[in-house]
């Protein structure tokens, strides 16, 4: 597996342990607790960073390697 | 009432979906337990997103909110997005392309083959399904739990005493029976094609119902036209407590990192994995993933802290009631917010959720028996197709009637018992990663890992004495220079059995070259 994909991984692993805004009790537009958008906000990243990951990343020759499927198997 | 037909009409038209799928069975064992690999990347991204949502992340979230606040989120739904797309990335494609190409239908034979061991499949088969089992009582006494709340007075007549001592409603033990008997029907005759079919409606069902109801909720505890003034209403309603992470201890907050590891060792979802058509389906799920538990998770959160408010009315109507009333934030919520028909609906939502694990659970089961024990015992010639299908169906309805039962007997928090269950899958996490990353693993090394997990878990487990629990139980001072801090059991439980699989393999003589050569050639 390609260390880039580690490392995007870590960095999110690190900024989802957000403790220097434990007790904020901040609210965004007047609606939104500010901890709750911060961490919907690493569910956003996160699905950037699995999109890059998907088209840079990706392991090469899988479905070659993995074979195909027979003609009965087809949809 | 209403409610309660709203409900048996979405069962129906669920049970006629799943029961479709049947007109394109191809009588095959492979076409009954994996759509014979015809699956691609929206029916893949719903059925593994629909597998993986369960009570726990509904009726829990939202219980769990209510609880302790918004940190739920971060503790469970963020940290699920990058670690469980990292699972369907690191741990998914390998093994679909190693199942494709040698063959596999379960993990025990991939284990088996892997280390050349008959033994570790026959410790890992009683391992997997008790595991499963657990995880399924999660959406069983979830679900009977949140019909039996939205029914409550539909019974409410003259001489309907019987109905009285569970609040008139539907008592969670047949809404519960009724559930199994839906998913039970349509998985014994739809095979994977009906579950990966109906796991795609009901997902489609609970994230749309999800959004609905959340804005119902919000327009009903604003009350004003408005519905960002609604959301700053009923936000500012709340608990102040709950609007931050206050409540969550930071070392249990960074053990909850170690849960969703667990979703890379659920049987299930290996071969939801392995009906993938090509490589490049897994590619949608993993992108997409994170942004489903979002749409799922971030509204049932603000749901539950919402519910602490007093004029939500939800702490009145719990008054009184033991840990079980986490379990009933959503649906009284619910009951209390929105119309009987929404309220039914809504309901339907929530059962789609929890339904769209059950099947996967349930197939699985059926799959992991015929495969590792009476194929491989008794030869894989020596049964037709026919005949593997239809022991699959009888091991099923077995298992269901048996979890069934003991679902009467444990009627604990939801979120307490899919934490059980989900820190003994995680134990097994770093003998499915050393399995495909590392040349040098043994089958004692193996062996001796699932021994420390099984050992850690049931020590732990006994401590904990169905209660919530924490290892160490006291913060541990190591010599005057380290405190290790509470967390949850799954730390230590994962950490013993990666040491102990690395020490073991090391001391042990390597694997043949032979082996190796096939799982690391390409």
């Amino acid at each position: 597996m390609k260390p880039a994909v580690w490392i995007f991984v870590g960095l999110l692993l690190l900024l989802h342990q957000d403790y220097w805004q434990w007790d904020n009790q901040r609210l965004l537009f007047g609606a939104f607790p500010y901890a709750l958008m911060y961490h919907m906000g690493i569910s956003l990243t996160a699905a950037l960073g699995w999109l890059l990951a998907t088209r840079f990343w990706w392991p090469e020759n899988l479905d070659h390697s993995a074979g195909s499927p027979s003609e009965s198997e087809k949809s | 009432m209403i409610q309660l037909c709203v409900i048996i009409g979405y069962l129906v038209l669920l049970l006629m979906l799943g029961l479709s799928a049947n007109r394109f069975f191809r009588g095959t064992a492979t076409d009954y337990m994996l759509a014979s690999h015809s699956i691609g990347p929206v029916l893949l991204l719903m059925s593994l997103f629909g597998t993986t949502m369960t009570a726990f992340a509904l009726v829990g979230s939202t219980g769990q909110a209510y609880r302790a606040g918004i940190g739920v989120y971060g503790e469970l739904a963020s940290a699920s997005g990058i670690i469980h797309s990292l699972c369907f990335f690191v741990i998914g494609l390998p093994l679909w392309a190693l199942g494709r190409r040698h063959g596999y239908t379960t993990q025990i034979q991939f284990f088996r083959d892997r280390l050349q061991s008959d033994f570790l499949g026959l410790l890992l088969f009683p391992i997997l399904v008790l595991l499963v089992i657990s995880y399924l009582l999660v959406g069983i006494v979830g679900g009977g739990a949140v019909v039996e709340s939205i029914t409550a007075d539909a019974f409410k007549f003259e001489d309907s005493g019987w109905f009285a001592s569970n609040g008139y409603g539907v008592p969670s033990w047949i809404a519960s029976a009724v559930i199994c008997g839906v998913v039970l029907l349509y998985v014994f005759f739809g095979g994977m094609r009906g579950t990966a079919w109906a796991n795609a409606f009901q997902t489609a069902v609970f994230m749309v119902l999800g959004l609905v109801t959340f804005v119902t909720i919000a327009n009903a505890l604003g009350g004003s036209d408005a519905f960002l003034e609604n959301l700053k209403i009923a936000t500012q309603s709340a608990d102040p407590s709950h609007l931050s992470m206050e409540k969550m201890p930071k070392a249990l907050f960074f053990s909850f990192l170690f849960i969703p590891l667990s979703v890379a060792m659920f049987p299930h979802v290996f071969q939801h994995w392995l009906t993938a058509r090509s490589a490049e389906s897994f590619k949608l799920p993993i992108i997409m993933h994170p942004v489903f538990i979002l749409i799922v998770w971030a509204p049932c959160v603000l749901l539950g802290v919402w519910a602490s408010g007093e004029n939500s009315g939800v702490p009145a109507a719990l008054a009184g009631m033991g840990p079980e009333k986490f379990n009933k934030v959503l649906p009284t919520l619910v009951k209390l917010h929105a119309g009987d028909i929404l309220g039914g609906l809504l309901s339907a939502g929530i059962l789609a959720a929890i339904m769209s694990s059950l099947d996967s659970q349930f197939l699985c089961l059926g799959t992991v028996f015929t495969e590792d024990v009476v194929r491989h015992y008794g030869g894989r010639e020596r049964y037709s197709d026919a005949q593997v299908v239809r022991l699959a169906r009888y091991f099923v309805v077995g298992v269901v009637v048996l979890t069934y039962l003991l679902s009467l007997l444990l009627p604990g928090s939801v979120f307490t018992l899919g934490l059980w269950s989900f820190s003994g899958f995680t134990g097994l996490v770093p003998l499915v990663f050393a399995a495909i990353y590392w040349r040098r693993l043994t089958a004692a090394g193996a062996i001796a890992s699932v021994a420390t997990t099984v050992g850690c878990w049931t020590v732990l487990f006994l401590r904990a004495g169905g209660k919530p629990y924490t290892f160490p139980e006291q913060p541990l001072a190591i010599a005057g220079l380290v405190t290790i801090p509470k967390m949850l059991p799954v730390v230590t439980i994962f950490a013993a059995s990666a040491l102990v699989l690395v020490v073991v393999s090391l001391l042990t003589r390597p694997p043949e070259q032979e082996t190796v050569d096939k799982f690391f050639s390409s």
